[in-house]
């Protein structure tokens, strides 16, 4: 009964964002303010209604209903509680459903935060998330029910991939759609937008915290899925430009470039046309990005299950969405009065640069995630686009964009005065220089040493620009200390998220400098009781244990010494799992991490005469990596609670009557 | 100013073509990740295998004139073919020799193996050293070739077969070479 009140509920839902698409639009159009309400309305309901259909999916997995073909598939009675919990968007059907689920919570948050918006803003709006919920809604029902029984039903489930039975993964999905499902805010605004042809200061000021918000769940969603594939992959790696890691992070720089350029349209009213055109982009590649993941086009390490039915309707569904608003871009677009001018050298200009750089670093990945498909298609044979194409394109399109990054905060709006600000910034240029020299001369001054001394310049470049910025604002050592203080608490909270999240990609930085320049491994056979030196640490294998038993799985737990000048640092037990449900192993590598170095230990299959392949790295900084991309969700966090989106942009006009 | 704002969507309903072409190669068949055979349609490699039991027939390219035959690569150790085997037994009689080439096996556990499973097939060879197997460009087991009645490798399945393969990939070959 409950999964019939589910599926039940999840047609209503369809009914209802039906109504939500069209009602809302023409009043809006009529401006018929009762007509517009009835979005708000609806906004309700359609969350209440799939949040109904979700908790009924979850139910079914927690009292492990085998009558439901999805959790028969999905889930098994040995499962830990939590991983019947997290199986529930560990398959597609669920994971669509918490797609719109999460797509609904946004349109509720429109509806509850949203009541300072001019109505017919919020109506338009509205209308367009709506639009986007009836095609997945449909989507759902009509390819993916999740619903579906199963009679007889099976005494017990298939049980879930274990490879999604991991903290790391589990909880990825929820933080990546909410930042994927995020961007369609800014689209639905820009849509808006682009219908009423008005796009304005107070425009930018309504879309930049949504912006925001979901750029932070995105950036914590890619770095959770950067950490799982570090730590359970095995290689030591912890980005690997697989077409789904390339599927989040095309949405991700095209959102980094949208909250920058909106700056511009919030404080200096220009640069409309470009802003919308991102907002279109970014949702349009989290969209294309579900897509490439589910239709089985591209091939992918860990793709979900390829179906060609499902994939034509996301194709049509992206061409209805994404052709359409771009069409209406297209369209409308000219209309936007272009406002004030500045000159290329300006602050204007270099968030301009930074929007140039961020989209062609995003069009080179896409380019690289899709080309296999073009040559395919071409003719051309099979052929697949690795790192190296990667780290070719993508590094010399960032060292301009860092380097501007110090720049850019100091140039003044409209015109700037570049050689004054790089005078402001002699200290970091000097001390960049200084670090890259020393680094250089440390790794032994040869043409390699060039790489790491590169890297590490420029971190100290951003991260020492970004300080002397904060320090001018500040007036420190310019002005008696008590005002210094004074000025620093009364810094907008905004400008403390630029530069804590420019401090955060400076460390970013600094780990994959690190851990493309130092990092070193050993990959041995070593039988119980051998020591294997790496980077200065001696490493024992004191004996593999079989047959330990966890909830579904049986593990072979290898047990090390690590060693430095004889002293014991750190006993590592990495693991091999055997999950019984389905039958699947797993690796789970043994880390001990001071925060600057990883010493990381994975243990591989007997070599049948007493020995394990072992394999054992040493990555420099790669715990940076991570630590960077929390600091950015936290500068991320900073900048929302700035005081004016708490209290929202002033109405420029009288509220229509 | 006008034509640039419509670059985007025109860019975008090139690549959506792309992928409205790639889903379609998808539904004939034709995954990303599937590999093409440089062997198709090319005459089958110089061999001549002995026999699994000893007094049997062997295999050599010769004999392959005159009739369709499917060569499926297995071995006791592999275990995909474990799965495909139960397959294979209703594949005797369907209008072709189906000879079975155990690979880089030792004959005592490959017999055990078929005792164990049945022996589906017409004829048994083996290449101990896996030789043909490098010759037909065998990536893996299971792996089986169709060849016509001019000796010529008509068709490769990669993997193991599946009922839904062998009903709409390897029946309507065979009945297409009968012809």
């Amino acid at each position: 009964m409950i999964p019939e009140t589910g599926h039940y509920a999840l047609i209503l839902a369809l009914f209802v964002a039906i109504v939500q698409a069209i009602v809302p639009l023409v009043g809006a159009a009529r401006d018929d303010r009762p007509w517009m309400e009835v979005g708000r309305t609806a906004a309700f309901a359609q969350f209440l209604l799939i949040a109904i259909a979700f908790g009924a999916l979850t139910w079914s997995y927690v009292t492990s209903d085998f009558s439901v073909v999805n959790v028969a598939q999905n889930s098994h009675t040995d499962k830990p509680l939590l991983y019947k919990i997290t199986g529930v968007w560990g398959n597609h059907e669920g994971s669509m459903l918490l797609w719109v689920l999460i797509l609904a919570a946004y349109g509720l948050a429109l509806a509850l935060f949203g009541r300072n918006l001019p109505p017919a803003l919020r109506a338009r709006a509205l209308a367009v998330q709506a639009m986007i919920s009836v095609g997945f809604l449909a989507f759902i029902l009509f390819t993916s029910d999740p619903f579906a029984r199963l009679d007889p039903a099976p005494l017990n489930g298939n049980g879930l991939n274990p490879l999604l039975q991991d903290p790391g993964l589990a909880f990825h999905p929820p933080f990546l759609y909410l930042g994927y499902v995020g961007f369609s805010m800014a689209f639905s605004f820009a849509i808006a937008a682009l219908i009423e042809g008005r796009v304005d200061a107070a425009w930018a000021r309504w879309v930049r915290p949504w912006t925001l918000a979901a750029w932070c769940f995105l950036t914590l969603g890619i770095a959770m899925g950067s950490w799982w594939a570090y730590y359970t992959l095995g290689w030591g790696g912890w980005w690997y430009w697989d077409p789904t890691e390339n599927a989040s992070f095309m949405p991700w720089l095209a959102g980094t470039a949208l909250l920058h350029s909106a700056i511009v349209v919030e404080k200096r009213d220009t640069l409309k046309a470009w802003t919308i055109l991102l907002a279109i982009f970014a949702f349009s590649l989290s969209l294309l990005g579900t897509f490439i993941v589910r239709s089985g086009v591209v091939t992918s390490v860990h793709s979900f299950a390829a179906d060609p039915a499902r994939g034509v309707f996301i194709l049509a569904l992206l061409v209805l969405v994404i052709g359409g608003s771009l069409m209406l871009f297209a369209l409308r677009s000219p209309s936007l009065k272009a406002g004030g001018l500045f000159t290329p050298l300006s602050r204007e200009g270099s968030l301009l640069l930074n929007n140039v750089l961020m989209s062609t670093a995003c069009g080179t990945v896409l380019l690289g995630t899709l080309y296999p498909l073009f040559a395919d298609a071409l003719g051309l044979g099979k052929i697949s686009v690795g790192p190296p194409f990667f780290n070719a394109v993508f590094i010399p399109l960032m060292v301009p964009m860092v380097a501007t990054m110090a720049l850019g905060p100091m140039m003044s709006w409209k015109r700037g005065d570049l050689m004054g600000a790089l005078v402001r910034l002699r200290i970091a240029f000097v001390l960049t220089l200084v670090v890259g020299i020393a680094c250089w001369l440390l790794d032994g001054g040869s043409v390699q040493a060039l790489k790491a001394a590169g890297g590490f310049a420029l971190a100290a470049w951003l991260l020492i620009g970004s300080i002397v910025e904060w320090a001018e604002r500040v007036k420190l050592f310019k002005a008696p200390l008590v005002e210094s203080l004074n000025r620093a608490r009364h810094l907008p909270r905004a400008a403390y998220g630029m530069t804590i999240t420019h401090l955060a990609l400076a460390v970013v930085i600094i780990g994959i400098t690190g851990s493309a320049v130092w990092t070193s491994e050993k990959i041995q056979v070593m039988r119980p009781g051998e020591t294997v030196t790496l980077s200065g640490f001696d490493l024992t294998l004191n004996g593999v244990e079989d047959g330990i038993k966890g909830p579904n799985y049986t593990a072979s737990r290898a047990s090390f010494t690590a060693r430095k000048n004889g002293e014991v640092v750190a006993q590592m037990s990495p693991e091999k799992r055997l999950y019984t449900m389905p039958p699947r192993p797993t690796t789970d590598a043994a880390i001990h991490t001071n925060f600057i170095n990883d010493l990381y230990v994975v243990v591989g299959d007997p070599d049948g005469k007493g020995g394990y392949v072992t394999r054992l790295y040493h990555n420099t900084l790669v715990p940076w990596i991570f630590i960077g991309a929390v600091l950015m969700v936290f500068g991320g966090l900073v900048s929302l609670s700035d005081r004016r989106h708490r209290i929202g942009a002033p109405t420029r006009k009288t509220k229509a009557a | 100013m006008r034509s640039y704002a419509f670059l985007p969507v025109v860019i975008f309903l090139v690549l959506a073509g792309f992928f409205g072409y790639r889903l379609l190669m998808i539904d004939k068949g034709d995954a990303p990740n599937f590999i093409p055979s440089a062997m198709i349609d090319k005459p089958a490699p110089d061999f001549d295998m002995p026999p699994l039991y000893d007094g049997k027939a062997g295999l050599k390219t010769a004999d392959l004139q005159g009739k369709v035959t499917l060569i499926n690569f297995f071995a006791s150790w592999c275990v995909p073919c474990r799965a495909e085997h139960q397959l294979l037994s209703g594949l005797t009689g369907k209008g072709f020799v189906l000879a079975g080439v155990n690979y880089k096996d030792k004959p005592e556990d490959a017999k055990a193996w078929l005792d164990r499973l049945g022996n589906p097939y017409d004829l048994l060879v083996a290449d101990r050293q896996g030789q043909t197997g490098i010759d037909f460009g065998v990536y893996g087991v299971p792996e089986s070739y169709l060849i016509d009645k001019q000796g010529r490798i008509r068709f490769k399945q990669t993997g193991p077969f599946t009922p839904e393969s062998i009903e709409k990939e390897l029946m309507p070959r065979v009945a297409e070479l009968n012809k």
